[in-house]
C-alpha cells in the first residue's frame, strides 16, 4: 500500500505518523508552506486524510481532493468533519470509539475529585512551603453527591458506573428517556441541573448541543454546583461561566475543555474552586496506541476492500 | 445516673494548644470539663482529675504513659482519630484502659482522596492546571500524555473500613485488587498476598492506608519500591512513618519509582523540598479527612461515645486491645 496518499492534518502522535510513513506515501500537510499549491500538486494521489479533533476534512479540503476515499480521523468527535461533503461525495468516515471511553470517564471522576477536594490547590500550597499544622480548610465530600450527566452514551455511562461507586445517585439528560437504565431521568438540561451537585458534560457536539450549558443551566446549578467539561468547549457559553465563577453564582469547574483553544480566559487563573486542563481527556500512552491502532486498521481494512473497523459515514 | 447527680460528671480534655474541636463548648455546658490547658486552671483540677474515669483526646495529641499517670483513676480514651499510633497501648493495656477511635468516620472521605491522588498522578492533573494557569499551552501546544486508570492493578496494603472503600471504587474503574494485611481476610474475593513486597511486585498502583504501629513502620521500605518500579506509583493516605520517606525521595528523584500521591509525611508538616520540583508527584496537608460532613460524623460519634460511657452501654469504635485476663 505504499504507493497509496495519505494526507495527515496535523502532528497528533509519533506512534501513528511512523506507522503511516512505514506503510503508506504519508504526506504531512502541516509541514507544507503553501498548502494550496500543495493541495493542486497532490489531488490526484492522496486517497486518504487523517484529521483529529482540532484539525479535520472541511468542505474546502474535501472538494480539493478529488480522489478522496476515506477520512479516518484520530478522535471520536468528528464536529470537524464535515460529513454532509463526505456523504455526497462518497467518502467514507471513521472515528475512535469505545478506546479512549475509559480515559474521558476517568478523568471526569478525577476532575470531580480535584475541584471538590481542592486537591491541586492542596498541592500548590505544600510547594509554596508554607504549610503549618492546624492550619487547615475544610473541604467538600465527594461520595454520596448527585451527578447529573448530559449525555448518556458510551463515555456518559461509564461516568454513571464510576459515580455509583462513589455511592452518587445518577441522573441524566438526553433527547429521550434511554430504556435500558435506572438513573433518572430529566427532560431539560436546567432542570438536571437543579437536581445535581455535580453536572458533567459527556455528549456530542452538534448544532443542538452547542452552549447546552448556559446561564439558565449554570444558575440552576447554583453556588455550590460544580461544573465538569470533558466534552467540547463550545457545550458551554465560556462568558458566562466565566460571569458565574468569578461573581460566586458558581461552586466550581473542573474544565478540560475551552471554547477557544488553546486560549483559556485569564480570569479564571485566579480561582482555587477551578481546575484547568489543556485537552488531555484522552491523552494517555495506552489509548494513544489503541487509537493509532484503529486509524491504521480502518485505512488497512478500506484499502484492501474489507468492512471498516469503526464506520461512521 | 448523670442526671440524678447534683455535679455533671468530669471530662479530661487532652489536646495540642492549637488542636480545637467545635464541640468543646457543647461539652462545657454538659460535663465539668478538665483541661490542664486552661488558664486560670478548674478550682478543683488536682482532687477532681484524680478521680477522673474518662478522657477526650483530640486528634493526633500524644497519650503517653506519663499522660495517664496523671489520672489514676482514668478507664476510657475517646479519640477522634482514625488511627491509634499516637496511644501508648501497652501502658492502656496494663491498666485495662479502654480506647475508641474514629471508626469509619472519616473512610468515604480518605478512599476518595486516595482515588483522587491516584487520578491526578498517573493523568498528571495537578501538572497540568499548572502548566495552563502559568499561560504554557498557547505556547507548547502540546502537554505531555499521561498514564492510564481503567485496568491498572490496585494493591492495597491494609483491607481495613478505607482499604476496602478504596477498593470498591477502583472496581468500578475495571481495575484489578490485591491486598495484604496482617492475615487473610475470609469472603474477600482479592487476592492477597503475605507481604508488601510481594504486593508490590503486582501492581501498579500501590496504595498504603494501614494502621502505624510497631510492626508497619516503614513497612514500605527500599525493597518494596524497587519491587513496585518505575512504572508504579504509591499513594499514602495512611501516616507518613508507614513509607520510608528518605527512600522513597531518592527512588522519585532518580526515576526507580513512577510517582506518588501523598497527603502524610514523617515528619509534619516538613516535606521533603526535593519533592516540589517533581510533577510525578502530587503533595497534600494531610487533608484526606479534612470534609465537614467528616468532622460532622466524628464530632457526634465522640458525643455519643462520652454519653454511652456514663451510662455504662456499649462504646462504639472501640479498639480491641485483647486485655489479659
Amino acid at each position: 500500500m505504499d504507493a497509496i496518499g495519505v494526507l495527515m492534518l496535523c502532528p497528533m502522535n509519533n506512534y501513528l505518523e511512523q506507522e503511516l510513513d512505514k506503510r503508506f506515501n504519508l504526506f504531512r500537510y502541516w509541514t507544507q508552506p503553501n498548502q494550496t499549491e500543495f493541495l493542486a500538486q497532490h489531488a490526484d494521489s492522496i486517497r486518504a486524510v487523517v484529521g483529529n479533533s482540532t484539525a479535520g476534512a472541511s468542505a474546502d479540503l474535501i472538494d480539493a481532493l478529488p480522489k478522496l476515499e476515506i477520512v479516518s480521523n484520530f478522535s471520536v468527535g468528528l464536529d470537524k468533519i464535515d460529513l454532509t461533503r463526505c456523504k455526497e461525495k462518497g467518502v467514507r468516515v471513521t472515528n475512535t470509539p469505545d478506546v479512549l471511553t475509559d480515559d474521558v470517564a476517568d478523568l471526569a471522576i478525577g476532575l470531580m475529585l480535584a475541584v471538590l477536594r481542592r486537591i491541586c490547590q492542596c498541592d500548590k500550597y505544600v510547594r509554596s512551603g508554607a504549610w503549618k499544622l492546624g492550619d487547615f480548610r475544610l473541604t467538600t465530600k465527594f461520595s454520596g453527591k448527585r451527578v447529573g450527566i448530559i449525555g448518556l452514551g458510551r463515555i456518559g455511562l461509564a461516568v454513571a458506573e464510576r459515580a455509583e461507586a462513589f455511592d452518587c445517585p445518577v441522573s441524566y439528560y438526553s433527547r429521550s428517556k434511554k430504556a435500558d437504565t435506572n438513573y433518572t431521568y430529566y427532560g431539560s438540561v436546567a432542570e438536571l441541573a437543579s437536581n445535581s451537585d455535580v453536572l458533567v458534560v459527556a455528549c456530542a457536539l452538534t448544532p443542538e448541543t452547542t452552549h447546552v450549558v448556559n446561564r439558565e443551566v449554570l444558575d440552576a446549578l447554583g453556588p455550590k454546583g460544580v461544573l465538569i467539561n470533558i466534552g467540547r468547549g463550545p457545550h458551554v457559553d465560556e462568558a458566562e461561566l466565566v460571569s458565574a465563577l468569578v461573581e460566586g453564582r458558581l461552586g466550581g469547574a473542573g474544565l478540560d475543555v475551552f471554547e477557544k483553544e488553546p486560549q483559556v480566559p485569564e480570569e479564571l487563573f485566579g480561582l482555587e474552586n477551578v481546575v484547568l486542563l489543556p485537552h488531555v481527556a484522552s491523552g494517555t500512552e495506552e489509548t494513544r496506541i489503541a487509537m493509532a491502532d484503529l486509524v491504521l486498521g480502518n485505512l488497512e481494512a478500506h484499502f484492501s476492500s474489507k468492512a471498516l473497523l469503526t464506520p461512521v459515514v | 445516673m448523670a442526671g440524678d447527680e447534683e455535679t455533671p460528671p468530669a471530662l479530661i480534655l487532652h489536646h495540642l494548644p492549637n488542636f480545637k474541636l467545635s464541640i468543646f463548648a457543647l461539652l462545657r455546658s454538659k460535663y465539668t470539663v478538665l483541661d490542664p490547658l486552661d488558664d486560670p486552671p478548674h478550682p478543683s483540677f488536682p482532687e477532681l482529675s484524680n478521680a477522673a474515669r474518662l478522657m477526650l483526646c483530640a486528634g493526633p495529641t500524644p497519650v503517653t504513659a506519663a499522660v495517664l499517670d496523671r489520672y489514676p483513676a482514668l478507664e476510657c480514651v475517646v479519640g477522634s482519630s482514625a488511627g491509634i499510633n499516637h496511644f501508648d497501648v501497652a501502658a492502656c493495656r496494663s491498666r485495662r484502659i479502654r480506647i475508641t477511635c474514629a471508626g469509619d468516620s472519616f473512610s468515604d472521605d480518605v478512599a476518595d482522596y486516595a482515588v483522587g491522588l491516584a487520578i491526578d498522578v498517573l493523568r498528571r492533573v495537578s501538572a497540568a492546571d499548572r502548566f495552563v494557569r502559568a499561560g504554557s499551552w498557547p505556547v507548547r501546544r502540546e502537554y505531555g500524555l499521561g498514564s492510564k486508570v481503567s485496568g491498572k492493578r490496585v494493591g492495597i496494603v491494609g483491607l481495613g473500613s478505607i482499604g476496602s472503600r478504596i477498593a470498591k471504587r477502583f472496581e468500578s474503574f475495571g481495575c484489578s485488587i490485591a491486598y495484604t494485611s496482617t492475615k487473610k481476610k475470609p469472603n474477600i474475593p482479592y487476592t492477597f498476598h503475605a507481604n508488601a513486597a510481594r504486593l508490590a511486585s503486582n501492581t501498579d498502583i500501590l496504595i498504603v492506608c494501614c494502621a502505624l504501629t510497631d510492626e508497619t513502620r516503614h513497612l514500605i521500605n527500599t525493597e518494596v519500591m524497587a519491587t513496585l518500579g518505575n512504572s508504579g506509583i504509591i499513594v499514602n493516605v495512611g501516616r507518613g512513618a508507614l513509607v520510608d520517606e528518605k527512600a522513597l525521595v531518592e527512588m522519585l528523584v532518580s526515576g526507580e519509582i513512577g510517582g506518588a500521591g501523598l497527603d502524610v509525611f514523617e515528619h509534619e508538616p516538613r516535606v521533603p523540598r526535593e519533592l516540589f520540583a517533581l510533577d510525578n508527584v502530587v503533595l497534600s496537608p494531610h487533608h484526606a479527612v479534612l470534609t465537614p460532613d467528616s468532622l460532622g460524623a466524628i464530632e457526634d460519634l465522640l458525643l455519643a461515645n462520652i454519653e454511652a460511657f456514663f451510662s455504662n452501654q456499649p462504646l462504639k469504635a472501640e479498639v480491641q486491645l485483647e486485655f489479659a485476663s
